[in-house]
């Protein structure tokens, strides 16, 4: 499924080691990549002129908490260009939850990130400046993981 | 204002206290400033005249603290929006009162979590809650008009410094 999609199959002509899963659903299709290969992935997706994805819609993680690999960060694009979407994302173990930054290819990536950082703690390495955005620059842990209490550390029951 | 002594001066005294209280309730400036849905019901009950706080010489929403003597607190209190609304507070000059409008600011509201502050009345002496989601202007008035009683007869002393 999934493997009709333009942007899949130019991607597994291109870099046919990069994609890890291709899955689909209500006619939206996503690829999987590698966490090191995320950034060829990504260059290739915007530069590409039959895909000209130029437009970063939105980055998010998940935690699926308590699977392994624990953390997903999903990439959501869009081209201005064909009026086409796809989804691309990539598996981040829990003990290294480290991601390349894609602000150097959507520098719309740079909040994005940032919010993500902020509420799952993973890191986007090469990032430009990863601090907080959402919550107070001085709290403790990050709100969005699911072991993290609902009411917060101290008031938790 | 104490009355230091009994007998004939007493009497002008606490009619001299009774005056100062009765100005005080009569000419409460409120602070304008909001923090969720609350403030809308605030600024209907503040602005048109459907409802017309003018009434109760309160017409005048202050945009600076320094200039006010009721803060609403009108909304969700975010641990983020906190040390602004505390900061706020302290800039008020003596003496104030504050409301606490609203399920939010009273108890934290339908968010029990940890980014929203369980009831402002944590950090801020609250004279008068007003409980609603959001409250109506009515309602607002209601607590407003309480308050104006509680100064007049002494009840809220409207110092920072609570014994």
């Amino acid at each position: 499924m999934g493997e009709e999609h333009i942007a899949v199959r130019k991607v597994q002509e291109a870099l046919p080691d990069a994609i890890q899963s291709i899955g689909t659903f209500r006619d939206e299709t996503w690829i999987v990549v590698a966490r090191d290969r995320l950034l060829d992935v990504c260059k290739f997706l915007k530069e590409d002129p039959e895909l000209a994805f130029d437009f970063l819609s939105f980055v998010c993680g998940v935690d699926y908490y308590p699977s392994q690999p624990r953390f997903e960060v999903v990439y959501q694009l869009y081209s201005t260009k064909h009026h086409h979407r796809f989804r691309v994302k990539t598996k981040v173990p829990e003990d290294d939850p480290k991601v390349p930054s894609v602000v150097t290819i959507w520098p719309t990536a740079d909040w994005h990130e940032r919010e993500t950082y902020d509420l799952f703690g993973i890191e986007f390495q090469g990032h430009p400046d990863l601090r907080r955005i959402l919550l107070p620059a001085d709290w403790v842990g990050h709100p969005l993981r699911k072991d993290y209490p609902l009411r917060g550390p101290e008031r938790s029951s | 204002m104490a009355v230091v002594e009994r007998g004939q001066g007493s009497v002008v005294l606490s009619k001299l206290e009774w005056l100062v209280n009765w100005s005080r309730k009569s000419s409460m400036w409120p602070f304008g400033f909001g923090l969720a849905c609350c403030a809308l019901e605030m600024i209907a009950t503040a602005g048109g005249s459907r409802f017309d706080i003018a009434r109760f010489g309160m017409e005048v929403f202050r945009p600076s603290p320094r200039q006010a003597d009721l803060m609403i607190v009108a909304g969700t209190v975010t641990r983020k929006m906190l040390p602004v609304v505390l900061r706020l507070y302290e800039q008020m000059a003596d003496p104030k009162w504050v409301i606490a409008m609203g399920a939010c600011a009273s108890t934290g509201g339908v968010f029990d979590t940890y980014a929203v502050v369980q009831g402002i009345d944590q950090y801020l002496p609250v004279d008068v809650y007003i409980p609603g989601c959001p409250p109506r202007p009515e309602a607002l008035l209601h607590g407003i008009l309480r308050l104006h009683e509680m100064v007049l007869k002494g009840q809220a002393r409207g110092t920072s410094l609570r014994g």
